[in-house]
């Protein structure tokens, strides 16, 4: 090859790199290449450092949770020809790809109650943080209003963008007395480009938001919901039936699992007028020279790499495989399976609420919930998830974690409870509790 | 699409043949067609075998669900079968050669899967309690480390979902910092060569982008860049190597030249894969640079991402990096730094960039890459990869035009333009032409500072045998291209579409379905 190269040296191909940056050898202080043996061992001892969900009574949520992905749904992903694919860029070899995103789009569409969605954008926190800023596109207003029930990660990452963009946020910490509906229709103003609520919210109350939509619209702000557990879209109503512009959430629930917080899948619909302001890429229909059906990335004149500084967002890479599990695991529940899945989280959820809310001076913060509600402990809640890790319960998210320093919330304890929670798990996370707040 | 009769054939009016290249399904032989999931589900069939939920009452207020999703469901053979007949529809690097300039398309090793796949990551919460998470936090960590050492930098900011993202974090990193010193510079320089996620970037984060030209060897102008700078000037953002596929041999001088006006740069590390363990960045001068974990560490592409982009950073950039990240501490156990310690950890952070803490399955990928070749593998890897381009722009400078074929050897891609095409010819007709003969075209038409720009990234895992196949492959492409042979305007083929009208998609987007079989 060197040969046919015209070079003496493979070396001798790194002239342009000058001589002082050139390593004579390997980079100093790092080790040798290892065997695939010794780095499957490696890894199997990190692992097991680690309490996985699986192994133990499990009860956390508060933005990603455990829910069961058949088998079908892995094998499938791991497809080389999923797997190993770029984005598609060439559709005429690419089709497969291009109609899964345009399954997933309609998939999420419906679920939201929306009439369009795109082919995914990195998580929840970011979608978010992207439909605030296109809700800042149409209205042409600098200011949002952020629920207090919306995820305090999902907050920050929206300050850290809104320091640099020069947008305005309004927030406020939650309250375990209520949500802050009348907070948020009191602020809306002639400057509000969006109001952005959480549904359930991060401490699990599910909220109706007909009224705001209708104070939103009066004051030609959006409604932008944020779903982080897409399975309660089987029990409850779509944020989009009841007047939400944009709705965003995390997908990690469906096919995806927990993978200790990424990659997740970050979902985006919205209303047909306002997909030209959309971020993201989007595959849509069209037909090939033969007349055949086919599918495209298409009104690709909003992305990075056709406007360049003038993109709707600077997004390139997605979570596409995510998006495949999703749209997988979506595709073997169907209407029915989530409708039952949904019925099944709910009902196991409501009965360990009522067992748990029995226990010596624990009370139950929620007037509603899906599969997550909040107690309020006898004491803080930070050192009983401690102490009941000890124990071998993962018994929850403690709002001191989420919330620190507020000494209102640290009480709080949120606690999700999926299908995968069985009878003895509630027993054990019971007597647990039991013990620790003795 | 749309089998059975999908040739209309209509033996009731007498007609007994179908022409040669038709079938009654629309199906050829192995190439399948599928319809939509909406067309062949319903709301009824469930693939799932889910406990019976016990009686409870309900707590969901006035917001049960009443209406119909349309969400069809199929049985788990007919999903096995949907999704494996889909996935027969896509070119892949298990399938062959994917010379996707910029995007780095090597063999993504299985062991990489395996270690992502075991519990103790794969189903592991990002709020459990920390004693709880140690193995994953020493996962981060030890990338971390071996990230920072490979390229000589000061820390890095691991949370960063993708390359774009990483971008936003360096610039981001680079406006705290000019904020801190009390500066407000509005301005970012660019090559006109740079990926669309630069000024897209630059511009979300505030900054107005000027672009500075090239000069006659494919590398930025340093005369025209050092003009330009001046007290307004934020920071450069240098694709190096850039996306012509040539370093940039000047980039010390422009880094020298940056700082002391007073801005930063940040390098754009897509194409990291020319030089990991062979050159470190810091040694050129780079404050800040994003490393997509997907393109040089090769976790999979997974048709259009998950990705990571973690970002290296300077000393002089290090204490406005992102939180969360993983510190050790005195007694050698590992925790998260997040908002609650900042104000004592790092106080000068900008912040949070996403929920939780990065793209762990990425990582443990990465990792299992990175211990698996270590620090003289990796060294390799660059060598492999420059060797194969080099190898493929001299084995096809002769039929195709290579501006830049003069100025010495490429690095790890090599590109090529559409000069000598013969009239009504063009790059795509070649991209097209390539996917007949059972390639995945280059990237093509990027950079954008050549005409018909034809992009080739073979890299290091493609075989001397795979690469001459290639080369083979794109010089009889290239060829009719040049003399005109009218087939080539027609290509593909035998893929399973032919030319897709991309026109029509944008003019009436159809991006959902809206049949109501899934309803009724």
């Amino acid at each position: 090859m060197l040969g046919v190269i015209g070079a003496a040296t493979v070396d001798d191909l790194f002239v342009d790199v000058p001589a002082t940056a050139r390593l004579p050898g390997p980079v100093p202080g790092l080790p040798l290449h290892a065997s695939e043996m010794a780095v499957e061992r490696h890894f199997a001892s990190l692992a097991r450092k680690n309490k996985a969900a699986s192994d133990h009574p499990f009860f956390l949520g508060a933005g990603a949770y455990k829910h069961h992905v058949p088998a079908s749904v892995d094998h499938l992903i791991q497809r080389g020809e999923f797997l190993t694919a770029y984005t598609p860029y060439q559709p005429e070899i690419a089709q497969g790809t291009l109609q899964v995103l345009f399954e997933f789009q309609t998939q999420v569409a419906r679920l939201f109650g929306c009439d369009v969605a795109n082919a995914s954008m990195y998580d929840g926190s970011t979608a978010c943080w992207e439909a605030i800023g296109m809700a800042g596109r149409i209205t042409r207003r600098k200011k949002a209003v952020l629920s207090s029930g919306l995820h305090p990660h999902y907050v920050s990452v929206a300050k850290t963008m809104a320091r640099f963009t020069g947008d305005q946020l309004d927030t406020a910490t939650p309250s375990l007395g209520g949500t802050d509906m009348d907070r948020l229709i009191g602020a809306i103003d002639a400057e509000t480009s969006c109001v952005v609520v959480q549904y359930p919210d991060v401490l699990g109350r599910i909220e109706d938001l007909s009224a705001l939509s209708a104070a939103c619209q009066a004051a030609g702000a959006l409604l932008i919901a944020v779903v982080t557990e897409p399975v309660a879209l089987g029990a409850i109503k779509a944020p989009g039936e009841m007047g939400a512009d944009i709705v965003v959430g995390e997908g990690q629930s469906l096919g995806v699992g927990l993978q200790f917080g990424g990659p997740y899948i970050g979902l985006f619909a919205t209303r047909d007028k306002y997909v030209r302001q959309m971020p993201g890429r989007l595959c849509g229909e069209t037909v090939d020279a033969n007349g055949k059906r086919g599918y495209v990335l298409t009104l690709s004149t909003r992305e990075q790499h056709i406007r360049r500084e003038k993109a709707t967002s600077n997004i390139c890479t997605n979570s596409g495989l995510c998006a495949l599990a999703f749209s997988i695991h979506m595709t073997l529940l169907g209407e029915r399976g989530l409708r039952d899945l949904a019925a099944l989280n709910h009902a196991k959820a409501v009965l360990a609420a009522q067992r748990l809310a029995k226990l010596p001076g624990v009370c139950l913060a929620n007037e509603s919930f899906f599969n997550e509600f909040t107690l309020v402990l006898p004491k803080p809640a930070r050192a009983v998830v401690h102490e009941l890790a000890a124990k071998g319960v993962l018994g929850g998210v403690s709002l001191g974690r989420l919330y620190p320093r507020v000494t209102e919330l640290e009480h709080g304890l949120v606690i999700a409870v999926t299908e995968v929670v069985s009878e003895g798990d509630i027993d054990a996370l019971e007597a647990a509790l039991k013990e620790v707040l003795a | 699409m749309n089998a059975p009769n999908a040739a209309g054939w209509r033996p009731e009016l007498g007609e007994t043949h179908l022409a040669g290249d038709e079938t009654f399904t629309g199906n050829r032989a192995l190439m399948l067609e599928e319809r939509l999931i909406f067309e062949i589900g319903d709301a009824t069939t469930t693939g799932v075998d889910l406990d019976v939920a016990p009686a409870a009452p309900s707590m969901l207020g006035s917001l049960a669900r009443t209406a119909p999703i349309g969400l069809p469901g199929l049985s788990e053979p007919e999903t096995v079968r949907h999704y494996t007949r889909l996935s027969r529809q896509n070119y892949a690097i298990d399938l062959g050669l994917f010379p996707l300039g910029s995007c780095t398309m090597k063999h993504n090793p299985r062991l990489n899967e395996a270690v992502a796949r075991m519990k103790g990551f794969k189903d592991v919460h990002p709020l459990q309690p920390r004693e709880t998470v140690q193995g994953a936090l020493a996962v981060i960590d030890e990338l971390a480390h071996w990230l920072v050492t490979l390229t000589g930098m000061d820390s890095v900011a691991m949370s960063p979902k993708a390359g774009a993202h990483g971008e936003l974090c360096g610039i981001l990193a680079i406006k705290a910092a000019l904020e801190a010193r009390g500066e407000d510079r509005k301005v970012i320089l660019v090559p006109e060569s740079a990926h669309g996620t630069n000024p897209a970037t630059a511009a979300f984060a505030g900054f107005t982008v000027e672009n500075i030209p090239a000069n006659d060897a494919g590398r930025v102008d340093l005369a025209a860049l050092q003009a330009r700078l001046g007290p307004d000037v934020a920071g450069v953002m240098i694709t190096n190597p850039n996306t012509c596929g040539l370093f940039e041999p000047d980039l010390k001088a422009i880094s020298d030249a940056v700082h002391a006006a007073g801005g930063y740069v940040y390098c754009d590390g897509a194409n990291f894969n020319a030089i990991v363990g062979k050159v470190r960045p810091g040694d050129l001068g780079v404050d800040a640079m994003h490393i997509n974990l997907h393109k040089t560490f090769s976790t999979p592409h997974g048709g259009g991402g998950p990705g990571s982009g973690p970002v290296v950073l300077s000393a002089a950039l290090s204490p406005f990096a992102p939180l969360p990240y993983v510190k050790r501490e005195a007694d050698g156990s590992l925790r998260l730094v997040e908002e609650e310690t900042a104000g004592e950890d790092q106080p000068d952070s900008f912040g949070r960039m996403v929920a939780f803490h990065g793209q762990m399955g990425m990582f443990t990928r990465a990792l299992a890459y990175i211990l698996s070749h270590g620090a003289d593998g990796l060294k390799q890897v660059a060598e492999d990869a420059v060797l194969n381009a080099n190898y493929v722009l001299r084995s096809l400078e002769g039929v195709l035009d290579a501006p830049f074929g003069h100025s010495g050897p490429c690095m790890h891609e090599a590109l090529f333009t559409d000069d000598g095409f013969a009239e009504g010819f063009s790059t795509l007709d070649v991209a097209k032409g390539l996917i007949d003969e059972g390639f995945h075209p280059m990237t093509v038409y990027f950079p954008l500072v050549v005409h018909g720009a034809m992009l080739v990234e073979p890299t290091e895992t493609e075989s001397k045998a795979a690469l001459d196949q290639f080369i083979g492959a794109l010089r009889s492409v290239a060829l009719r291209a040049k003399q005109g042979d009218p087939a080539l305007k027609s290509t593909p083929h035998f893929a399973p579409r032919r030319r897709l009208d991309e026109t029509l998609a944008a003019r009436k987007p159809v991006l959902a379905w809206k049949g109501d079989k899934a309803e009724g």
